[in-house]
């Protein structure tokens, strides 16, 4: 009798425990959002949002999306859906959730859900899906939202190229994919703007975006070949490249979302991407009957990407520095200056 | 310090912690893919304490605490209620995962990611020199050791011994908990933050360190310094041309599992490993 207590009770724990972790990763379980009032009119455009595994509270690309569908539900008055994903498996789980439950507009954070978009989108012609980076599905009911990364990595880099004693800096990347090489080029090309003697250090790449230390160490391999500001591309991992330039008395450049004050005036400026700005702005063009499917590109002009406002470091910079930058800036939106986003460009670029 | 060195021992110690962590429990014979997990509580912890409390000793024990709790559970589980080793591992590695997104989440404030307290990183690497020595020791010329390898061997025969194989396995797992614990709250400290999955995976490399270190001391830390040393060695060599030509990052990024696959297959039935492993 005891013995089968015992073993009831050992079947159970795994279970018991595997339902705590999900519950405590609030695994598809959409949640309401938000909670004002408009919310809930039956007439209000529904919008849901699935977030990646980073989730919320990344203090980047997740958290940026929905600041945007949060402006969305206070000023357009659309009811509000979100959900996290606690492993890319969940992806397409989750959108559907969303879309079962009567989903207008479905947005789908970050270039890894674009496959799940992909697949799930066929099944709900009447739902409009919002994919976020990557190239364009062909489906008519998928819009993309694409950054011009290259033009805010340029005035990155352009400013780079100011700051740089040493006449070399560096650039770690997550992932060496076509996406990370935009912000690559863009910044060489714009300190090489700025002085055309600057170099560029052989990039590292810390192969995935969550290892601090394997950033940190590749930033103090930069560091020690003599560069003096290093620009990350690397998400959660890039903390580890600043982390580095705080302890060497190096600068570091942000990025995604305004990262300066995570070490003030180490952070010598953020290369900002408004996810929010994308994602609000579709919405919007969802509730004006202005949808359509295919890319839509947010560049320098229209907002979409740009500097932090150098609020830690302005006296560093010095305002000669940051009115050649202003003037940097309204070449690019002015259409005057093409900046280069792969290495082909790169190349051509004088 | 020489910049080859600092990035050795950077990328090395926690999986050094990590892996003597692993090792106390799988000497004592249970298996515990869970060292992932139980790094991940700990920087967690180590994080949110730094940052709430100011002060780095708190953030510490915090961090240990929390390894020591998960791996407490998974002695209760598998010791106690006589659970599979692995599917124990697998839940409280998935409970850590969660867990820590959670607690993170609603707890630190990345904004001031880098304004907690915490130890310097010297503390953790001489911790880990300390710990390798003392593992050894106390397996080799201690009677609590002897009776750790004993259950390890050979529970049944532990038990006609007098030994009570439950009672030495909680202790083993006592020590899993505090050395995690420091691998973890290491983790935590070199970064001044927490952000989700920061461990990146390097329980599982620990686990791979202990086999290929034959589930010995000072031939897991042996290990462990090749897989640091590898990883080193690859970011520095990315942008090295070859022959003239740049070979794709990737190329380099995939040395430290080309190095794991080629000890492995090297070392292939020249370790033995416990042999009462995850039997009751």
């Amino acid at each position: 009798m005891y013995r089968t207590q015992r073993s009831l009770l050992s079947r159970f724990l795994p279970l018991a425990l595997l339902a705590a972790t999900f519950v405590l990763s609030g695994c598809g379980a959409p949640t309401e959002g938000g909670g004002t009032g408009t919310a809930q009119t039956n007439a209000a455009l529904k919008v849901g949002i699935v977030f990646d595994t980073g989730g919320l509270g990344d203090k980047s690309f997740n958290d940026s999306a929905w600041r945007g569908v949060q402006r969305a539900e206070k000023e357009l008055g659309v009811g509000v859906t979100k959900v996290e994903s606690t492993k890319e498996s969940d992806y397409p789980t989750n959108l559907r959730a969303l879309a079962d439950q009567g989903a207008n507009v479905v947005v789908a954070v970050g270039i890894n859900m674009r496959v799940a978009v992909e697949q799930v989108a066929p099944d709900y012609p009447d739902v409009k899906f919002v994919s976020i980076d990557g190239e364009p599905l062909a489906k008519p009911n998928v819009r993309t939202i694409q950054f011009k990364e290259e033009e805010g990595s340029f005035l990155v880099g352009y400013l780079a190229g100011l700051m740089t004693k040493t006449n070399k800096i560096g650039f770690v990347g997550g992932m060496e994919l076509p996406l990370i090489k935009k912000f690559q080029y863009g910044y060489a090309a714009g300190a090489k703007r700025a002085n055309p003697n600057v170099v560029l250090l052989p990039p590292k790449y810390t192969q995935g975006w969550d290892n601090q230390d394997t950033a940190r160490v590749a930033a103090n391999l930069l560091f020690g070949q003599g560069a003096d500001v290093v620009y990350h591309a690397a998400g959660r991992a890039g903390l580890g490249v600043i982390a580095a330039a705080k302890e060497k008395g190096k600068f570091a450049i942000g990025v995604d979302s305004d990262q300066d004050d995570i070490a003030p005036g180490t952070v010598l400026t953020s290369m900002i991407k408004r996810v929010d700005e994308g994602v609000f702005l579709t919405i919007r063009d969802v509730k004006d009957g202005k949808w359509s499917p295919g890319a839509v590109v947010y560049d320098l002009k229209a907002g979409g990407v740009g500097t932090s406002d150098f609020r830690h470091t302005r006296e560093m910079i010095g305002d000669l520095n940051v009115e050649r930058i202003d003037r940097v800036r309204q070449q690019i939106v002015e259409g005057k200056l093409q900046v280069p986003s792969d290495e082909a460009s790169f190349a051509a670029f004088k | 310090m020489n910049l080859a060195l600092a990035s050795l021992i950077t990328l090395s110690v926690p999986l050094v912690l990590a892996a003597l962590g692993g090792l106390t429990s799988e000497r004592a014979g249970v298996m515990n893919i869970g060292l992932e997990g139980k790094l991940l509580a700990a920087a967690c912890a180590t994080a949110v304490v730094a940052v709430q409390s100011g002060n780095a000793v708190l953030g510490l024990l915090a961090g240990v605490a929390a390894a020591v709790v998960l791996s407490l559970t998974h002695a209760v589980l598998t010791q106690s209620f006589r659970l599979d080793h692995i599917i124990s591992g697998m839940a409280l590695n998935a409970l850590a995962l969660g867990g820590t997104n959670v607690v993170a989440k609603a707890v630190i404030d990345q904004e001031r990611s880098l304004e907690g307290a915490y130890l310097p990183v010297g503390f953790y690497w001489a911790a880990a020199a300390v710990a390798v020595v003392a593992v050894a020791v106390y397996l080799a010329r201690v009677r609590g050791g002897q009776w750790l390898l004993a259950v390890g061997n050979d529970p049944d025969k532990s038990r006609q011994m007098g030994l009570d194989p439950v009672r030495v396995r909680y202790g083993a797992l006592v020590a899993t908990g505090v050395l995690c614990g420091l691998g973890g709250a290491l983790i935590a400290s070199n970064a001044g933050s927490f952000t989700d999955g920061m461990t990146a995976g390097r329980g599982f490399i620990a686990l791979a360190a202990l086999i290929l270190g034959g589930w010995r001391p000072l031939p897991t830390l042996l290990a462990c310094l090749v897989f640091g040393g590898v990883e080193a060695a690859q970011l520095q060599l990315q942008g090295t041309p070859v022959f003239g030509a740049q070979l794709p990052s990737e190329f380099w990024g995939a040395l430290p599992y080309l190095a794991t696959l080629v000890a492995m297959v090297g070392l292939l039935g020249k370790t033995k490993a416990p042999a009462g492993l995850g039997r009751a």
